[in-house]
């Protein structure tokens, strides 16, 4: 059986849009993950010749949604006006939801169950729940069964500090369960194993910075779509950007997730973030008969996985076999992205893709797939200056390539992600002309 | 044979007395529904049942109380009683029936609907926001007739019953259950099934608490009633309406007495109904109903609002219509002029919406749209930018081409003509325009203003469109200050002349309030701004030879722009009116209301005359709804009619030969003997 077929009938990607990313900054944010979606859905739908009711379904990555959001898509389907009609669901692979959503919209379309896709992720990181511990709620269902006052007086003795632990959902989401690492200590791993240094992880987050600022300036961030809060506060702009960062200020940040001792630190990881991206996909058929302008066509998609302690060479396992199925060599691609989960990350990822006893032993591959570029890698910053609120993240990619395609007139793009839990996805998109 | 009533008999014993007004949308207590139901009385009184449930089957409620249009014209007192001691024989036959009672209650349960409800045994009402109990007479210049007042007090004590009645607030199935209105509550699906089991448990009806009931005491009365009429006295003028006051002193005389007090009801409301308050309060009812359905065969159906403009007028509008259930997209030249409109239009929802998953519903509908994406989805485009010609005519012809060639193009100009922004589109007969007022979610009324370039058609759309919001359409023709600001105009002027002449701002607006305006013309001049009432003044006043008073001019060169700015005719602390200390001594010029009232009937007769609306009682409405003139006057026009129009006419012309030409009396005079 395979799994990774290439797309049966063309999917044409018409049209995305995104909310800025926000910065986490300790309390709720002033959107939950659905607002996030809708806030990027009204716009991206008001610009479309069709009505939200014309949609066959709508699919929305998400790794964490508030309590009133269960089956979050279904929730921003309704609240956009999509009526009662159009079915929607969720889809949930960790960093690459978003990703997952537009693949299972793709696939939808290229075997022709839908014509018109609404897909994209949205993460409020913000909003993760925090939870009562076990002991806590045994202690709670007991006291509710408790009866008269000395029953009740004797339970409440019984009530201890450490019953009022909460579970932060958050950092739970960024442990890995299996191997019981977080996910910074699975970088210092990649970090530990390719012999990178502080500098060069710090060098490529500033560069990520730089990046983004360029690409601010230069008026390529049209996707992003303002949004507002309830009081009317205005959002327009991405927060994550450090525009008076330099490697001295980077150098001098604690690392987070081996102390005393290690590189990972706030600065060179992707920032906690809230936001949301969506996309629309389509049918060639549905291209027609709406007149839709198109951005561009998802070509292929993979799905690797690896050792969960080395999650974020994932790309490279995904990247390495898209690229061998759609029998493309590196010079065919004239963009990349891969996710900045952890500069360290990234950095390994370049290096294990030159490193042909790694692809050998891990991939089975002989032969070289040439290098990546890293003029054409990123090239407009990535989650380190952007931000990564997981279940977007994807999407947001997907969204930027085909945008850089689009403006620079180039052909080919591949935008990958590493997966907490050891996986990696990766993505081809075309630009049409 | 029966046209409304229908009754039937279940297996079980149980009576089903069906209501079902023919002819009508609603079930109303009309003269006829009421003859047929003596006729059911009988038949019911020479049968065994196990019990009657009274329900209707009209969607919209059980039933929305008289028809008012039998109350119409009617001027004869003793004739009013003996129709209300008739209703009052039938529902005591009601309440005497040998087997118990129950009104099985959805929708609308008002006024004469409520007091049929009430003499019933039991009451069970639908779990739902749709469901509605209110004694609305009051807002006829009435109180309840039909035994409301007796058994109101009877059921739910004196406090609650006066509250209800003397505010004409209506209450939803929840809070009429804690008041004990109602027996009990279910929602739809359970509505048959627990009015079948009240009724076979048979539990003894409520009556008011202990406590409630002490209350209707004599001392306990002739302490209160004092405490009631002087909280009334705060919210209304006893002379220009007299039935809140009459209702306390009807409670406060006859409450211990039941047959005492039908009889003071039957006298009391009868002489209420037939007085020139409550005929004129029935007049605006009834100018109300027509406005409402102006158009009323249009077929068209917006769903999509786009409003140009987020300023406190388009972003109220848009606000408005999200609140009404349309998609409403708000656009402005930068995504932060939004800000405030969103917030306020949160505001908004959160104070008329209560539950959260409706003002997140609302919220969703207002999409801020900075660049203009959803033009093309509209089938209503409103601008609502600044007052500029040619911003205003680049912006229609954008959107000409990017609009639907169906969407209804739509200004809310409010001084600009019709004709002069409509020349910037190719097909100028698109355009219309929707006068709102400030504060939109307040005033009632939107001018559906159009010129000799408008397609007839767009009117009834636009008609639509405001009944869509909830709004009260007047259509009227393009000119100058259209119908409201351009009557208003001369008022205010009038005002601010008086202020010239050492009048205290304080006795002007205590002038008009007693004639029964909603606030005084010195205060709503400060209220809307002096910048912009000068700014109309001056579009208005070489079209209609107006002068404008040198002290309006001078506050507005110094910046004292009324409330907003904290200073203008008067001075306001945190947005409050500071009340000034007045001598004494200052005598009044005897005719300082006339002055004000006769400007305004003057423009009033010249836009009768010139056409800017169709008739007379058109014009009556919009001043009334436009700006809130004294209703229980009747507008304008019938106030003229009342006066005697010879002796209307020769106080006009007396202030003529007193103050000036400012009321030479208008050429539309000679006219109005056909009226």
């Amino acid at each position: 059986m395979n799994a990774n077929q290439t797309y049966a009938r063309p999917v044409y990607v018409v049209d995305g849009s995104r909310t800025p990313f926000l910065k986490v900054r300790g309390k709720p944010g002033p959107f939950r993950a659905s607002d996030l979606a809708v806030g990027a859905g009204r716009p991206l739908l008001a610009r479309q010749p069709f009505s939200p009711q014309q949609l066959d379904e709508v699919i929305l990555g998400c790794v964490s949604s508030g309590p009133d959001e269960a089956n979050i898509s279904r929730v921003v389907t309704l609240r956009l006006g999509c009526g009662e009609r159009v079915p929607a669901w969720t889809v949930q692979r960790n960093c690459a939801s978003g990703l997952q959503a537009v693949d299972s919209a793709a696939q939808d379309i290229a075997n022709g169950r839908a014509d018109l896709v609404l897909a994209g992720g949205t993460e409020a990181m913000s909003h993760h729940p925090v939870l009562l511990n076990n002991k806590m709620l045994a202690w709670l269902a007991d006291w509710n069964r408790a009866k008269g006052i000395t029953a009740r007086g004797r339970h409440l003795a019984r009530l201890r500090p450490d019953l009022f632990q909460l579970i932060i959902a958050l950092l739970h989401g960024l442990t890995d369960p299996v191997v019981g690492l977080s996910m910074g200590q699975t970088a210092e791993n990649l970090a530990w194993r390719f012999k990178l240094s502080r500098e060069e992880m710090d060098s490529f987050a500033l560069l990520s910075h730089q990046h983004l600022a360029q690409a601010l300036e230069a008026n390529h961030m049209d996707e992003i779509e303002p949004i507002y809060d309830y009081a009317g506060l205005l959002y327009e702009m991405d927060e994550g950007l450090r525009a008076d960062s330099t490697l001295q200020k980077l150098a001098s940040l604690r690392p987070v997730f081996d102390r005393p001792v290690g590189m990972v630190t706030a600065g060179n990881s992707a920032q906690v973030t809230d936001g949301a991206a969506l996309l629309l996909l389509a049918s060639e058929s549905a291209v027609n008969k709406h007149a839709l302008p198109v951005l561009g066509k998802a070509v292929d998609t993979q799905w690797s996985a690896l050792d969960p302690s080395q999650m974020g060479l994932g790309p490279v396992h995904a990247m390495a076999r898209l690229l061998q199925r759609n029998q493309l060599n590196c010079d065919a691609i004239d963009y990349w992205e891969i996710n900045e989960a952890f500069a360290a990350q990234v950095l390994a990822c370049l290096k294990a893709w030159r490193d042909s006893d790694y692809l050998q032993n891990e991939l089975g591959i002989d032969n070289s797939l040439g290098s990546i570029p890293e003029e054409r890698l990123n090239v407009d910053g990535g989650a380190i200056s952007i931000g990564h609120p997981v279940g977007a993240s994807g999407a947001r990619l997907v969204l930027h390539l085909l945008k850089t395609l689009q403006r620079t007139g180039a052909q080919r793009g591949i935008t990958s992600l590493c997966i907490g839990g050891g996986q990696g996805g990766a993505m081809i998109l075309e630009a049409t002309r | 044979m029966n046209r409304h009533w229908r009754l039937e008999t279940d297996p079980d014993g149980i009576g089903w007395l069906h209501f079902n007004h023919a002819g009508a949308q609603v079930n109303m207590l009309s003269r006829e529904a009421l003859e047929e139901f003596a006729t059911i009385l009988s038949r019911l009184e020479n049968i065994t049942l196990s019990g009657l449930i009274i329900r209707s089957d009209k969607t919209s409620g059980f039933i929305a109380g008289a028809d008012i249009k039998d109350f119409r014209d009617m001027t004869n007192p003793a004739e009013a009683e003996s129709h209300i001691q008739r209703v009052h024989a039938l529902f005591q036959r009601l309440e005497g029936l040998p087997f118990p009672s129950l009104a099985m209650i959805h929708g609308f349960c008002l006024g004469g609907g409520l007091e049929l409800a009430l003499a019933c045994t039991y009451r069970v009402a639908e779990k739902s926001e749709s469901t509605r109990f209110a004694f609305p007479e009051v807002r006829l210049g009435l109180f309840p007739g039909y035994g409301g007042s007796v058994r109101s007090v009877e059921l739910i004590g004196p406090l609650g019953a006066m509250k209800l009645m003397l505010s004409g607030r209506s209450l939803n199935a929840r809070a009429a259950m804690k008041i004990g209105l109602v027996d009990q509550i279910a929602p739809d699906r359970q509505l048959k099934a627990a009015a079948i089991k009240l009724l076979e448990s048979r539990p003894t009806p409520r009556q008011a608490p202990l406590l409630q009931r002490l209350l209707n005491s004599v001392p306990a009365r002739h302490a209160l009633a004092p405490l009631l009429t002087k909280q009334t006295a705060k919210m209304v003028n006893p002379a220009h309406y007299p039935a809140p006051f009459a209702l306390i002193e009807h409670w406060k005389s006859y409450a211990g007495d039941r047959s005492a007090m039908f009889a003071s009801e039957a006298k009391q409301v009868a002489r209420l109904l037939t007085s020139e308050t409550s005929q004129n309060l029935i007049r605006v009812f009834f100018l109300q109903e027509r406005l409402k359905s102006l158009a009323a065969d249009s077929t068209f159906i917006p769903n999509h609002v786009h409003v140009v403009g987020g300023g406190i007028m388009g972003g109220d509008i848009a606000a408005w219509c999200a609140l009404k259930g349309l998609n409403v997209s708000l656009q402005d030249r930068k995504a932060q002029y939004l800000s405030n409109a969103i917030n306020r239009a949160y505001k908004l929802f959160t104070r008329k919406l209560k539950a959260q998953h409706q003002i997140q519903a609302a919220m969703d509908r207002l999409m801020p749209d900075p660049r203009g994406y959803a033009v093309a989805k509209a089938d209503v485009v409103i601008e609502a930018i600044f007052e500029d010609v040619s911003a205003k005519q680049k912006l229609f012809s954008e959107i000409e081409q990017t609009a639907q060639p169906e969407a209804l193009l739509a200004t809310n100009t409010s001084s600009i003509p019709l004709q002069t922004i409509g020349d910037a589109l190719d097909h100028p007969e698109r355009l219309i325009g929707l006068h709102f007022f400030n504060p939109v979610a307040k005033m009632q009324l939107l001018e559906i203003v159009h010129s000799d370039d408008t397609a007839p058609e767009l009117v009834n759309q636009a008609v639509a469109f405001a009944r869509r919001i909830d709004r009260l359409p007047l259509p009227v023709k393009s000119s100058p200050g259209f119908l409201v600001n351009r009557i208003l105009m001369p008022y205010l002027l009038e005002a601010v002349e008086l202020l010239e002449e050492g009048v205290p701002a304080g006795l002007i607006d205590q002038a008009a309030i007693e004639f029964g305006m909603p606030m005084g013309p010195v205060e709503l001049a400060d209220s809307v701004g002096l910048d912009i009432c000068l700014a109309v003044a001056e579009k208005l006043a070489p079209v209609y030879h107006l002068e404008i008073p040198q002290n309006l001019r001078a506050l507005v060169k110094r910046n004292h722009l009324g409330r907003k700015s904290g200073e203008g005719f008067y001075r306001y602390q945190k947005g409050k009116k500071i009340i000034e200390r007045r001598s004494a001594q200052y005598h009044l010029p005897n005719d300082l209301t006339e002055r004000m009232i006769f400007r305004l009937l003057n423009e009033a007769v010249a836009c009768l005359r010139e056409g800017v609306v169709d008739d007379p009682d058109l014009l009556d409405a919009g001043i009334i709804f436009g700006t809130g003139f004294a209703p229980f006057r009747g507008g304008p026009m019938h106030y003229i009619g009342r006066g005697g129009l010879d002796s209307t006419r020769q106080r006009l012309d007396l202030l003529e030969q007193r103050h000036g030409e400012q009321f030479h009396p208008d050429a539309g005079w000679a006219n109005l003997r056909s009226v």
